[in-house]
Parts: structure tokens; C-alpha cells; sequence
């Protein structure tokens, strides 16, 4: 293939009012996570200004160069503008309406175990069917590292994990006891400059994770956080870093879910993944933020830039992602497979119900030789819900022998929604194989008759066939996670068809 | 002999529409438990809106008459109370549902069957003795439980999984739509092997065919002959081999007057 550029074939389908009227009937689920904490949150006036930087950083006690750093974002921030290029309506953000920072009371004397963690805080985890205590401390399988806002407030495990030298904290904690290895690889993967909101964060980011595996350790458990957001009107900026070294191996589980709220939140997360020869991290996200109403009032604007970065040979990143949740979700998880022999994967399921809107994919940037990528998107809509996929395949002129497969499948459910591909494909090496399939079908009329004549009702119908197209990607998930993946879209979809 | 009380399925006048248009003008059919009846008829006479009709496929809108399935007024159940009532429908397309494991999909059908007739549901274990117990019966290979359903199938497996389907679930009244379309005459055989076992004293099965060669392997009680929307002759299952002697274009040509005749002497 000699050097091209192509902007494939962007392909749109709306449904056809034909044959779907059995299934364009939608009974409204309620957010079943709605409900707000009664916690005294410490938050800063709306607005944006260098004042309000400094306030956070003095507030987290941060480093001199860490306050510059942000600070410098922040000024890049001003001249940038949001980016206007994906399939989303959104209405224009004030961005100092929005408080910059927020952090539970009790911050001031962090708990050191769970059983300092404020009873009112475990109890919402319960209700979100997180227990911490028998999940974690009890099983003994998942550390939990809880972020409530803006802080963490509760990690378990944290002495395990230290004695096979793994480092698991909050983002602040790490800057606060791993000031170098934070500094040595904060902005080395998502640049301030990246983009819009990855600016934005860097200036204001309020907390996040910071893991490092070091050489040859194989993370003896799977780390686990919870995110949530709480506080009214008050943007979420997590800043999450991972480090594998030589030959080390870790699995990194995300799950959120929020509580009902009219004013839309804003979230903008950076993600940055750093992994050296023969090392691995696989990432995987669970993302069930408050959707909106059924008439498309609130929920979460979710901009995300999540990156990693395969430095090392035989390298290797798994992002598999379960988005069902957020108004707005943009967001492209990426590979840059600049070690030779690195390979990159991505395994979505985005589904979009009511007025939810994605445009969700990834990067997977071939730099080194024989580096081989894997893509396989699978965006369901319903109501009327907006899923596109927009990925970018792009094999440099160094990159021998490069491969990627693509497999992009849409499902549309009712006949008021909209499934959209956007693949960009970029070759400039003669020896890359490139494969793209993709497919938009909707949830048949015939395919839901079979199972009522089989006596299966029509919900239990509906998810057994949208658990069948989702099938490749949850079996990338951990076990736990598949299973709560496959209730969310059970919840996101219960009685959608009637 | 009170006739009402012994008949399974009881179709009066029954007129239907697809999309507006009236394919079924006025049927009249009976069927007892433990019986097998054929429909036979020309392309476009209205046989598989009448499984459609009776499985409750949405789309297929009944304008008058009524059906009767155990003395209850079927037209008011819904699709899946229909088949949790005891009724299957052999599909002529059996549909494909990728990533979703047949055994997994059938435990999910049974249960929901036994769970409205207020019965236990099966736990993994009961469950896949039943189905080693159903596959044994009807020779298939257990490769079929590991597959999704009929994905990638060829047209007999197809329809062996409709079998076997059929052999899980026990109906009461299984409604074959064209199963022998598409077979070679191994498929055939074998499929029409499996109904065979199925037959039983509280089983009624209604075959709709356009072939008599399924009616070979499959000995009917009775055969309809359905054409323009209603049943013009029914008989034994000489009356298949009469049809087949005389191909449907002899129904039209007015042979049907004669052939009633004949049948009532």
C-alpha cells in the first residue's frame, strides 16, 4: 500500500419506520443510582482564573514545579478553544460557572483505614452496590482505592500491594511521597497541549490514581477504583497515571456511577499509561454517570483523553471499555505502539439510550516494527441516542510490517436513533496489513418474534440479543466486571422495548 | 361425543390481513390432541400467515372469527404467553442470534415456560441432563449446545435445532411451517425422524407443507388444502397424493368440486 490518506466512508443510518413499531416503544428506566450524599463538601466559588489554581495547589500542599505546571496549562487552556469536529450537539459550556474544586470535609484528617471512612459514605457505596467491605477486604481479591470528588478518601490493600513493591495511591499522595516518579512521567503521554479539556485538566485536576509496577512484578491482584461524582455543579477533573516497567504486568478496573442531578456536570479525565518492554497493562472501564432524563435534561459531559504509550518491545495495552452512561461522551482511548513488536487493543461497547450522545473510538498510532493493533467497537442506540465511532489507524513510514484488524459493529433499537462510522486510516509504510470490517444492523423484528415464540418476554429478549453482539468485548473483561457490565446494560435497557 | 371438549385447537371463520391486505378469508379448521394434521396449498394461499397468525406475530392482524386453544381465546395472549401456553412454531427461517449460546437460549425459553405454568425453574445441571436426554432421543450431536443460535448453521441444522427445540420444550401444539424447504433428502429424513419421536397422545402438530414428500415421512391424521384464504378440501393422507398427482393448478381448474365430491362418497 503506497502512502495514502483516506477518510473512509463515513456511513450514517437512521431506521426506517418499516417492521419496527414492536420495538420503538420505550418505557423510561429511572437512574437507579439517584441520590445525593448529605456530606459538607469544601468547594471554591464557580470560576476559572490563575487564583483559583493556586488555591487548589496551596490546598493540596503541592510542589512549587507542580503548581507551574499547571499554571502553564492553564495558559494554553486560554488559547484553546473546545473541540468542534465529533458528532455532538452540545450547548455551549460557560466554563466559570463551573467550581474548579471540591473535596469532602472530612479531608482535613484523612481516614487512614475504611473504618475511619465516614459511615455515610460506605453507606452510599452500598447503595451503589459497591461493598467495600465484603468485596475487597473480605474477598481479598480487588483493592479499592475510593475516590468520593474529588479525594480519595479509603484505600485497601495498600500494605499488600507495597510488600510486592507495587505502588497504588491517590494522585495526590503520590506527589506528595513520589514526587520523582510523578514529575518523570506526568504529561509525558497526553501533553497539556493535547487537546482542550486534556489543557484544562492539567491545570485544574483535582485528584486521581497513580500506580507503578515495578520491573518484572506482576500486580498480585486486580486494582480497582470507584469513581463518583457528588457535589452540585462542580466539574470532576481525575488525573490518572500508570507506569509498567520491564516485564511488568497489571490489570486496572474504573467503574463510576453518579446520583441524580439537573445541571449537567462537567468531567474531563486524562489517563496516561506508560509500559516498557514486555510489560502490560489492561485497563478496563465500567462507565454508568448519570445519562440524563428521558427528555435529555442533565447528566454528565464526559471529555475524556485516555493514552498509552507502548515505549517498550513486546509491550502490550488493553483498553476494553462498557460506556451506558454520561449525556455526552467523547472519548478515545489510544495506543501509540512505539516499541517493537508492541501490540494494541481496543474492545468497546458505547450504548446511547434517550438523548445520550457518544462519539467514542480510538488511536492506534504504529510507529514500531511489527506492531499490531486489534479495534473492535460495538455502539448500540436506542431511544434517541447518537453512537458514532471514529477511529484513527495510523502506521508511520518506520513501522515494518504493521498490522491492525478493525471490526466496528452498530445495533439500533427503535427507529428514532443514529449509528455513525467514522474510520480515518493513515499508511505510510508499503508493508502495513490493514483489515476493517464493519456492520450496522437493527435489533431484528424477526430476531425478537424467535425468542417470543419461545416464551423468552420481551426485556429478557432485548438483552439476551444485545449481550450476544456485545459478547467479544465483555469476554475481555474481568470476570466481576463482566457481569456488572452486563447488568448495566440490562438497567440502561430494561423495559425498552414493549 | 361432545366434540368441543376433545378439540385442541378450534379456528373459526378466521380472517386475517398482512399490511392490509386479507390473506386469510374466513378458515375453519379443528384439531385434537394427539393428532397430526397438514396444511397444503399453492404458493400465496395464506399457509404461513396462518402459523403466523396463530403464533401471534405482530403484523398479522386478525379483522374477525376467533381461535380457540384449550377453550381459551388465544387471539388476547401475547406472543410468549402463546408459546408458554404450549404453542412452538417450526420457523421456515429459523433466526440467527450471534453470541448467544443455544443451550443458554433454550434454558432461557424453558424457564420462562415453566415459570408462568408456575413450575420450578431448571439450575444449569437439571438443565443439560434434559438436553443430553432430548439429543440422545433425536441422534443430534451435542456440538449443537456449544454454538450460538443457528449461527452459521446450515439450512438441516437449522432445522434440526428447530427440532430439538421442539423436543425441550414440549408443546402441546407444534406448528411445522414448511420444515422440509431447503432439505436434500437426508436433512429431510432426519428432521422428519425427529417429529416422529415427538408424536404423542397430548401433542397435536399442524405441518404446513407445498411438498407432499415430507407427508411421506410424516404420516398426517388429516390434510387441508388451503387456498385463496380458506380451506377448500380436506381428507386423509390420500389426499396429498392426490394433490401431488394432480398439482395445485388442477385445485383451480375447478377439480376441487370433484375431489370433495369424490372424498364424500
Amino acid at each position: 500500500m503506497n502512502s495514502e490518506q483516506t477518510q473512509a466512508d463515513s456511513t450514517s443510518a437512521n431506521l426506517s419506520s418499516a417492521s419496527s413499531s414492536s420495538v420503538d416503544h420505550f418505557v423510561q428506566q429511572k437512574y437507579k443510582h439517584g441520590f445525593v450524599t448529605d456530606i459538607e463538601s469544601e468547594t471554591v466559588p464557580p470560576g476559572l482564573d490563575e487564583d483559583v489554581i493556586r488555591w487548589i495547589s496551596a490546598h493540596k500542599e503541592e510542589p512549587e514545579w507542580l503548581l507551574e505546571w499547571r499554571l502553564e496549562a492553564y495558559r494554553l487552556w486560554l488559547k484553546m478553544s473546545p473541540p468542534d469536529w465529533a458528532h455532538l450537539k452540545i450547548d455551549p459550556i460557560n466554563f466559570q460557572a463551573i467550581s474548579y474544586f471540591s473535596a469532602p470535609k472530612s479531608d482535613k484528617d484523612r481516614p487512614k483505614s475504611l473504618d475511619e471512612v465516614d459511615p455515610k459514605l460506605l453507606e452510599t457505596y452500598e447503595k451503589l452496590g459497591v461493598p467495600l467491605h465484603e468485596r475487597a477486604r473480605l474477598a481479598g481479591v480487588v483493592a479499592v482505592d475510593v475516590v468520593f470528588d474529588s479525594v480519595s478518601v479509603g484505600t485497601t490493600f495498600r500494605e499488600e500491594l507495597k510488600k510486592a513493591g507495587v505502588i497504588f495511591c491517590s494522585f495526590s499522595e503520590a506527589v506528595r511521597d513520589y514526587p520523582d516518579l510523578v514529575k518523570q512521567y506526568l504529561g509525558t503521554v497526553v501533553p497539556s497541549r493535547d487537546n482542550f479539556f486534556a489543557a484544562l485538566n492539567s491545570a485544574v485536576f483535582s485528584d486521581g490514581s497513580f500506580v507503578f509496577i515495578p520491573k518484572g512484578v506482576r500486580c498480585p491482584m486486580e486494582l480497582s477504583t470507584y469513581f463518583r461524582i457528588n457535589a452540585a455543579e462542580t466539574g470532576q477533573f481525575e488525573r490518572t497515571l500508570i507506569v509498567a516497567e520491564e516485564g511488568a504486568h497489571v490489570s486496572y478496573l474504573e467503574g463510576c456511577t453518579a446520583p441524580m442531578r439537573d445541571e449537567n456536570q462537567l468531567h474531563a479525565a486524562v489517563v496516561e499509561l506508560v509500559v516498557m518492554d514486555d510489560a502490560n497493562i489492561k485497563y478496563s472501564t465500567v462507565q454508568n454517570w448519570y445519562p440524563g432524563d428521558e427528555n435529555g435534561v442533565g447528566g454528565i459531559y464526559n471529555f475524556v483523553t485516555k493514552r498509552g504509550d507502548c515505549r517498550g518491545d513486546r509491550s502490550r495495552i488493553s483498553w476494553t471499555q462498557v460506556e451506558t452512561g454520561s449525556a455526552i461522551t467523547w472519548k478515545y482511548p489510544s495506543c501509540i505502539l512505539r516499541g517493537e513488536s508492541s501490540v494494541g487493543e481496543f474492545y468497546s461497547v458505547a450504548l446511547t439510550n434517550n438523548f445520550q450522545q457518544a462519539d467514542t473510538g480510538t488511536k492506534m498510532i504504529h510507529m514500531g516494527r511489527n506492531s499490531r493493533s486489534k479495534i473492535i467497537s460495538k455502539g448500540i442506540s436506542a431511544g434517541h441516542g447518537q453512537n458514532a465511532y471514529r477511529g484513527l489507524v495510523r502506521i508511520s513510514r518506520n513501522a515494518e510490517n504493521a498490522r491492525n484488524y478493525t471490526q466496528c459493529d452498530s445495533m439500533l433499537i427503535g427507529k428514532n436513533c443514529g449509528a455513525h462510522t467514522f474510520p480515518y486510516i493513515e499508511v505510510s509504510n508499503p508493508s502495513a496489513k490493514l483489515e476493517h470490517e464493519a456492520t450496522t444492523s437493527r435489533i431484528g423484528e424477526d430476531q425478537l418474534f424467535y425468542c417470543l415464540q419461545r416464551g423468552i418476554s420481551e426485556e429478557d429478549a432485548v438483552s439476551l440479543i444485545v449481550d450476544g453482539f456485545c459478547k467479544q468485548v465483555f469476554r475481555e473483561l474481568p470476570m466481576e466486571f463482566a457481569v456488572e457490565a452486563k447488568a448495566l446494560l440490562e438497567v440502561s435497557l430494561e423495559g425498552a422495548v414493549g | 361425543m361432545n366434540e368441543k371438549s376433545v378439540n385442541m385447537l378450534e379456528i373459526k371463520n378466521l380472517h386475517a390481513t398482512v399490511g392490509g391486505k386479507a390473506i386469510l378469508k374466513g378458515l375453519n379448521l379443528n384439531i385434537e390432541a394427539g393428532q397430526i394434521h397438514a396444511i397444503m396449498g399453492p404458493n400465496g394461499a395464506g399457509k404461513s400467515t396462518l402459523g403466523n397468525v396463530i403464533a401471534g406475530r405482530e403484523g398479522y392482524e386478525v379483522t374477525q372469527g376467533e381461535v380457540l386453544f384449550n377453550g381459551k381465546n388465544l387471539l388476547e395472549l401475547e406472543p410468549e404467553e402463546r408459546a408458554c401456553e404450549g404453542i412452538f412454531l417450526a420457523f421456515q427461517y429459523p433466526v440467527e442470534i450471534p453470541g448467544v449460546n443455544n443451550t443458554y437460549f433454550l434454558r432461557a425459553a424453558l424457564n420462562a415456560q415453566r415459570k408462568y405454568r408456575g413450575e420450578p425453574e431448571l439450575d444449569s445441571m437439571q438443565f443439560l441432563k434434559l438436553v443430553r436426554e432430548k439429543l440422545k432421543i433425536l441422534h443430534i450431536s451435542d456440538d449443537l449446545l456449544r454454538r450460538s443460535v443457528n449461527e452459521g448453521f446450515s439450512g438441516g441444522e437449522k432445522k434440526r435445532n428447530e427440532i430439538f427445540q421442539m423436543a425441550v420444550l414440549e408443546p402441546s401444539l407444534a406448528i411445522l411451517d414448511e420444515t422440509d424447504s431447503g432439505l436434500d433428502i437426508d436433512a429431510l429424513r432426519l428432521v422428519a425422524d425427529g417429529v416422529n419421536r415427538l408424536r404423542s397422545e397430548d401433542r397435536a402438530m399442524l405441518v404446513i407443507t407445498h411438498y407432499q414428500r415430507l407427508l411421506d415421512h410424516i404420516l398426517p391424521d388429516k390434510v387441508h388444502v388451503l387456498a385463496d384464504g380458506k380451506i377448500v378440501a380436506s381428507g386423509g393422507a390420500d389426499l396429498a397424493l392426490k394433490l401431488e398427482e394432480q398439482g395445485y393448478t388442477w385445485l383451480e381448474q375447478g377439480g376441487i368440486q370433484s375431489l370433495d365430491v369424490e372424498l364424500r362418497a
